[in-house]
């Protein structure tokens, strides 16, 4: 079955995929858009790398409440990894630094999950319980994110079926990596407990490309409502990927939609190549059974060698430890991802969990590159007993280390004899994607002894529901019949502009495709050149509109008011109507034309040109282009 | 037991759960009109409303669901918790030193409690090497769980078994003792055992920890490590308070039994030795003294044991305005000693003073400590001072109110003569009255001044 080997990406069909059985769903991490954070009282959404203080922290695995270890756990605790939590007072108390219980969940966050749960038709809970999700590597300070359960069993409309909803949860964010070099990993707190929904879909999507359609809907969907965080990292994905015969593996961290693709056909060509690995070792005879591995110090033979990395190692006491890995001939060279090789699955377990993070970690005697010499290389096997047949893999380190590396390498070494083992695995830049830790299971759950269940009223829903938007595809549709683009109406349908298109057209009557466009096509250059000093607000853009249906402003004026408020947040005080009435603007122009007739120029035919300039910088607000350019060729052409 | 079955549940919950045998444990699938629900039916905390039945979801998640809602329960099979941290025999070897370790309770070790949704404290020997193998390196551990209380609930019967029970180790040869503790009443008990036992040929560090054992973060298991590094290696043969030095995972000091405090309701480095240093600082590496004048470990077995204490002492945290009732009431229900936190050097307000003067007749003992915590009491210095020591008040030096209350029952326990009791209160004999106060024995770090901002910049929190 998996005879064949993987197309280039740009090659694969539809059919292609389906053929392979490549799944995916997804797991949507959305911020929410409170004004504080979830289980204290700080401020959300304020970000600063600067800090005042350290915290220094260990992490031990616990049992989950069925009373097992969770696998993850355990394996971070093998790290033995010192970690750093950087804090800056403004952003974090001592909640977040474990060292006070957690105050009552935000309310505010928790009526926006609802809401939105309500857009996927989910039942809710009605009983909200907090749990403990075990994080082993740091990058919470309690060594668990507190999380809960909102609703199950929802559903999102795609093409022509239903992509299922398995649960949204609420939850709080984590801190963010500064760097993880050796036995030390550094965070950054400030985004350090502010609220999240994760919408996990089930593995519903039969192609990359829907993968990213399906992950761009959902933050449409809560972009919809106006209540959630826009921005670099504030939504972000992990994607699951499976083909037939492989596993589900978790891709974390994917902070663009348009990755997805490339890092789903990727991971999907790695499970593949990984299984027609075992397939190549059952057919030369390795099975879990027969795997045969062995392990030696060889820190003297290869005292003397001119390879860098290990003469540095040795010289500063190190120990070097060669792993024989029987029947291996070739296969570290053998293919997972788009120029990536399975000894980068070994490499990466190694640097990972043994914190032998400088590269290169490990060599191997299927290497083409230069490394140590053939005469060491021949030593090797010889010492070690290794045959043609076999490949031998060095690993080097400290004395803890070094032996950790090696255990590591059998470690993964003996899983390709079963096929894919569970992991997540990180989203790197180029597409492929790095091994990050052993999948989690259930058992890291355990339930949050500092806080009480909390009941959730059939009123708290009702109050919820009656303040939430029609669903985004329903809006989307409604505007495209309205005549809109379809590129605009989907764009508008999950903005917080939707209500001000809403309002205008339905109560003020205006065109809708006149206000769209104004308010997405207009709106787009301003926020291009203005970013984060946008200070154009729904309700200002409101109050223009409805400025502009009572006729206190024209056409012309509404796009440089629309432009000016952007700039300075307020309505410019010609807002307020009338427009110019046309002895007004006469007015304007007759002393334009004799400011211009003052002026000494040099070619008399640009007066008319100038002179309008002069009439529109006093009408701007006030008058259409073409009323003041009529009067004002009136005055010239006579 | 049937209740057990359905641990937890009431009223309609319970039946409806009976309704359908569905008793904890179960793998279920409850169905109601909005969806099905598959999952493990937990028990439920006591003290949560009997109209929702909790659910572990596949996902390791839990939820409640209404039981108004639930049209169905159908029954799979069965997964009851073991909630049991691999238990391993601790290791031997001849050449390590021999440590006890006494248990009464506290999060040192505790684990989820169903009935109240809270954490109780479990304690195991083989739990703890379990759990912090690496003890087995500093010495041969024991132990012994004398009591599962939390500290609130610690009093003279727990007081008076823990200094039998160090008495009966020291006796059997143990080079060093630690005594697991909740935290809250720690320093209270640190200090009755500072009295009750005396003498002592080795080590006795209390621990406990300020973030349960079934949490990542825990401090847990560093301050086992680390009293019991104290135990089995240092030369401080006193009662010795071990906990997080900074709210990091560096080291531990070691607090003198009768000047240490909990200072924060909830921080890991929430003892501080007040009005003093502490004894020294323990790391995972090596135990460093900050002081000289400890009591030296020796090879006797000469340890006293005096277990004597009278229950009907009590304190009072004077505030203005109070009523002479609040002393009166104590008079009448048969008070033989009071403490009293006062304000500043040591005072209370003139309306309190008939009944201090009706204290005296009765024959009851009134000791006068200070609520700044730092600092001497001096009642010479204002005329109140002087009235009360008039009306029989004794002034307590730098004794803490709380180890002052420790001692007034210690040394009531002893002896009906008043003069002998104040003998006793006022003659030091663990550190819990000092000569003189040094000028590092008071400093509280005021956040915001710029000094101390760069000091903690500098230096891990």
């Amino acid at each position: 079955m998996t005879d064949h080997k993987f197309k280039p990406f740009s090659e694969m069909t539809d059919e292609d995929y389906r053929a392979v059985g490549f799944k995916s769903g997804l797991e949507v991490h959305q911020q929410l858009l409170t004004e504080k954070k979830l289980f204290c009282r700080c401020p959300a959404g304020r970000y600063s790398e600067n800090y005042n203080a350290e915290i220094l922290r260990h992490m031990r695995p616990t049992l989950s409440e069925l009373g097992e270890y969770d696998g993850t756990a355990l394996m971070e605790f093998k790290t033995k990894k010192e970690i750093i939590y950087r804090i800056n007072r403004e952003t974090v108390c001592t909640y977040e630094m474990d060292d006070t219980p957690p105050f009552e969940i935000n309310d505010e966050a928790l009526d926006i999950a609802f809401g939105i749960g309500m857009i996927y038709g989910s039942s809710m809970v009605d009983e909200v319980h907090i749990a403990r999700k075990q994080y082993l590597d740091g990058s919470i300070p309690t060594g668990f994110q507190r999380t809960a359960i909102v609703c199950l069993d929802g559903s999102i409309p795609y093409k022509d079926r239903e992509i299922q909803v398995i649960q949204l949860s609420i939850e709080e964010d984590s801190c963010r990596e500064v760097s993880d070099i050796g036995h030390r990993r550094t965070y950054i707190t400030d985004r350090l407990g502010m609220p999240l929904i994760e919408t996990v879909t089930g593995p519903d999507m039969r192609t990359p490309q829907e993968v990213a359609e399906v992950g761009e809907l959902i933050r449409r969907i809560a972009r919809s409502t106006g209540k959630v965080r826009t921005g670099i990292g504030a939504a972000r994905q992990d994607v699951n990927v499976s083909v037939t015969g492989g596993t589900r593996i978790e891709i974390k961290g994917v902070p663009r939609i348009p990755l997805i693709p490339l890092l789903t056909y990727n991971e999907a060509m790695r499970q593949w190549n990984l299984l027609r690995l075992r397939d190549e070792l059952h057919r030369r005879g390795i099975t879990p059974e027969t795997f045969t591995a062995t392990t030696t110090d060889v820190t003297k033979i290869l005292r003397k060698t001119r390879y860098q990395p290990i003469t540095g190692a040795v010289t500063s006491g190190m120990k070097v430890m060669c792993v024989l890995l029987k029947g291996f001939r070739g296969l570290l060279r053998w293919e997972t991802q788009t120029d990536t090789h399975f000894s980068r699955e070994i490499s990466d377990r190694v640097r990972v969990i043994s914190c032998l993070t400088t590269l290169p970690n490990i060599i191997h005697s299927d290497s083409p590159s230069e490394t140590i010499a053939s005469s060491e290389w021949s030593a090797l096997k010889k010492t070690v007993g290794a045959t043609e047949d076999d490949v031998i893999v060095l690993v080097w380190g400290d004395e803890t280390d070094a032996p950790a590396g090696a255990n590591e390498v059998v470690i993964r070494a003996k899983e390709a004899t079963i096929g894919v083992p569970s992991e997540t695995r990180q989203a790197l830049r180029d597409g492929t994607n790095g091994f990050e830790r052993i999948l989690p299971g259930p058992d890291r759950m355990y339930p949050d002894t500092d806080l009480p269940p909390k009941k959730i009223t059939a009123e708290r829903l009702a109050k919820i529901r009656a303040g939430l938007p029609t669903p985004v595809w329903e809006r989307e549709k409604k505007y495209h019949d309205l005549g809109i683009p379809l590129h605009r109406a989907k764009t508008l349908a999950a903005s917080a502009w939707a209500r001000v298109f809403e309002e205008a057209t339905g109560n003020h009557g205006l065109n809708a495709r006149f206000v769209s466009e104004l308010l997405v096509d207009r709106l787009k250059p301003l926020r291009r050149k203005l970013g984060k000093n946008l200070k154009l607000t729904p309700e200002l853009a409101g109050l223009l509109l409805n400025h502009f249906a009572e006729g206190r402003i024209l056409r012309d004026p509404l796009f440089f008011m629309m432009a000016a408020a952007a700039r300075t947040g307020e309505l410019p005080a010609e807002a307020a109507g009338p427009p110019a009435t046309t002895s007004e603007i006469k007015e304007a122009v007759k002393a334009a034309a004799a400011s211009v007739a003052k002026m000494e120029l040099r070619d008399p035919a640009n007066g008319m040109r100038l002179a309008m300039g002069l009439a529109m910088s006093k009408l701007r607000f006030r008058a259409n282009g073409k009323d003041v350019k009529a009067l004002v060729e009136e005055v010239y052409n006579g | 037991m049937a209740d057990n079955d359905y641990k937890g549940y009431r009223g309609q919950a319970l039946g409806v759960l009976k309704n359908y045998s569905a008793m904890i444990w179960s793998d279920v699938e409850v169905e109601t009109e909005a969806g099905t629900y598959k999952g493990i039916v937990l028990p439920r905390s006591e003290t949560a409303d009997d109209k929702h039945i909790v659910i572990k979801l596949r996902s390791g998640y839990n939820i409640g669901i209404a039981a108004d809602r639930i049209t169905n329960i159908g029954i799979g099979g069965r997964k009851e918790a073991h909630y049991k941290i691999p238990e391993k025999e601790f290791p031997y070897d001849p050449k390590k030193p021999r440590v006890k370790l006494l248990g009464t309770g506290g999060t040192i070790a505790s684990r989820l409690d169903y009935r109240t949704g809270a954490v109780i404290p479990a304690f195991s020997p083989g739990e703890l090497y379990g759990s912090v193998p690496e003890l087995a390196d500093i010495c041969n551990l024991e132990t012994e769980k004398l009591y599962g209380v939390f500290s609130e609930n610690m009093g003279p019967e727990q007081w008076i078994g823990t200094a039998q029970a160090i008495g009966r180790e020291i006796e059997k040869g143990v080079q060093g003792i630690v005594i697991g503790h909740g935290t809250d009443t720690m320093h209270h008990t640190a200090a009755i055992l500072s009295f009750m036992v005396q003498n002592s040929p080795v080590p006795i560090v209390m621990v406990g920890s300020q973030r349960s054992s079934d949490r990542p973060s825990s401090d847990a298991a560093l301050n086992l490590m680390h009293s019991v590094k104290t135990a089995a290696e240092s030369d401080m043969a006193e009662v010795m308070v071990c906990m997080f030095g900074p709210t990091s995972d560096e080291y531990g000091l070691l607090h003198r039994g009768t000047r240490v405090r909990k200072m924060h309701s909830s921080y890991r480095s929430t003892f501080r030795t007040i009005g003093d240093i502490p004894i020294g600082m323990v790391s995972r590496e090596k135990i460093t003294p900050l002081r000289a004048d400890y009591k030296k470990r020796r090879h006797d077995k000469n340890v006293v044991i005096n277990t004597a204490f009278e229950e009907k002492v009590g304190m009072v945290y004077y505030y203005p305005n109070m009523k002479p009732d609040m002393i009166d009431s104590m008079i009448d229900n048969g008070y033989r000693g009071i403490v009293i936190a006062g304000t500043g050097l040591g005072h209370v307000n003139k309306p309190l003073y008939p009944a201090l003067k009706r204290a005296q007749e009765k024959g009851v003992a009134i000791y006068m400590t200070v609520q700044t915590l730092w600092g001497y009491v001096q009642m010479y210095v204002y005329d109140t001072g002087r009235d009360m020591m008039e009306l029989g008040v004794v002034p307590c030096a730098n004794m803490l109110p709380e180890v002052a209350y420790m001692k007034l029952g210690w040394a009531l326990g002893q002896t009906d003569d008043l003069t002998r009791v104040k003998e006793i209160m006022l003659t030091p004999i663990a550190g819990e009255i000092t000569e003189r106060e040094p000028s590092n024995g008071y400093l509280i770090f005021q956040g915001g001044i710029p000094e101390v901002e760069e000091y903690i910049s500098k230096y891990r929190k």
